[in-house]
């Protein structure tokens, strides 16, 4: 009855980072006697000869399933209807609806805002979820801890770049051009997501890539100052609870055919479409804090001094 | 099809195989950065900005980053020592 508690403690082990060396389980040693017998059974073949069969046969199962997999899936594609054809399943009265409707029931000019962040706004809502419980696994498996005994960090940073390479002037250079550059697009992309091509999700993308570029260029030591885990936890949070709380009140009015309030301005506007800008700027916040995040916690298993 | 496109996926096509032919890690990471770089022109040529803008800056800029840092970690790539194997 002791298995579990053993079986535990190994994994605590395990993703702590400490090596664990494979313990024969019970079951497997009492199949040893019958494991030895096997081999002398099937005396003729030397171990040498034995890998080599073995490394044939792999190869062949490994071709024969390729093969198969690329067949079944150009036999498949074969049957797919025309790219664009007129009788396809997709040619419905669902996206007439959003393409004519929508400028008069969201109000956005961009119509793929309007259908992402109007008609399909919980999709949205979960597509930001898996980010920040992707974050979260990540926090779980790199976020690098004190040991209690010696107080050394148990996952060790990464040596400083500048410290490696301490004279790359053309780097850092072109990075003091790009990055505000960049963090300015960002901004302009998602601002204008209901207005022309981006959103909240390519402008948070496009501002975590520059703070990432940032953080490498300029050493991350100004920057972590102000940008913590504490930081990032609250950022999420309200992001996150804004958009849940928006969206929620306008699919409950809408679904109750209620009068939700939210005045819907001229369009082309910056401040029209009702709710689609407030929850572009909250995807956007989630996900430029998601990305330097992630470079974050996998290049120094935290989020700078404050951990 | 015009010829630029088919162009287009063919290099994508050869991109993905030599991802997969390479044996330094480095080149091919920088190999599927090229990929995604191609497959945003792509997405531009089939008349999706938002989709080029997003794959742009995760497939070509992040993902790749991400990958030098793991292989950094795992000592595969750069170091103290010069360029290890």
């Amino acid at each position: 009855m002791k298995q579990p508690s053993r079986n535990v403690a190994r994994f605590v082990n395990w993703v702590e980072g400490e090596e664990v060396f494979p313990v024969p389980e019970e079951a497997e040693r009492n199949q040893k006697p019958r494991k030895k017998k096997a081999p002398v059974k099937a005396k003729p073949a030397s171990p040498e000869k034995e890998k080599r069969i073995f490394a044939l046969v792999y190869d062949g199962i490994s071709v024969v399933v390729c093969l198969t997999v690329i067949l079944t899936l150009l036999v498949t594609v074969s049957w797919l209807p025309r790219f664009g054809g007129q009788d396809n399943p997709a040619e419905n009265e669902v996206y007439i609806r959003y393409l004519e409707g929508e400028l008069e029931e969201a109000g956005a000019i961009n119509a793929v805002a309007g259908m992402i962040l109007d008609y399909r706004a919980f999709d949205t809502l979960g597509e930001s979820n898996v980010l920040f419980i992707a974050v979260c696994s990540v926090i779980i498996l790199l976020r690098a801890d004190r040991n209690r005994k010696t107080g050394a960090l148990n996952i060790p940073e990464l040596e400083n770049r500048r410290a490696l390479q301490p004279d790359d002037s053309i780097f850092r250079g072109s990075a003091a051009l790009l990055v505000p550059i960049g963090i300015l697009f960002g901004i302009y992309v998602i601002l204008n997501g209901h207005l022309s091509a981006g959103g909240g999700f390519s402008g948070g993308a496009i501002i975590g890539a520059s703070l990432i570029l940032y953080a490498n260029a300029c050493g991350p030591e100004k920057f972590e100052r102000a940008f913590t885990f504490r930081t990032y936890q609250w950022i999420s949070f309200f992001a996150l609870m804004t958009y849940t709380l928006l969206k929620t009140y306008s699919f409950y009015t809408g679904a109750n055919h209620l009068e939700s309030h939210i005045p819907l301005g001229t369009p082309g506007a910056i401040l029209s479409s009702g709710l689609i800008l407030p929850l572009n700027i909250c995807v956007g916040l989630v996900v430029a804090c998601t990305m330097y995040a992630f470079y974050s916690l996998f290049s120094k298993g935290g989020f700078g001094n404050g951990q | 099809m015009n010829f630029g496109v088919v162009f287009l996926l063919t290099f994508l096509i050869v991109c993905a195989a030599s991802v997969a032919m390479t044996k330094n890690l480095l080149a091919a990471v920088l190999i599927q950065m090229g990929y995604s770089t191609i497959m945003s022109v792509i997405w531009l040529v089939l008349e999706s900005p938002d989709l080029a803008i997003t794959e742009a800056a995760v497939g070509a800029g992040v993902t790749g980053i991400l990958f030098f840092v793991t292989l950094r970690r795992i000592g595969l790539i750069g170091g103290k020592g010069g360029r290890k194997k």
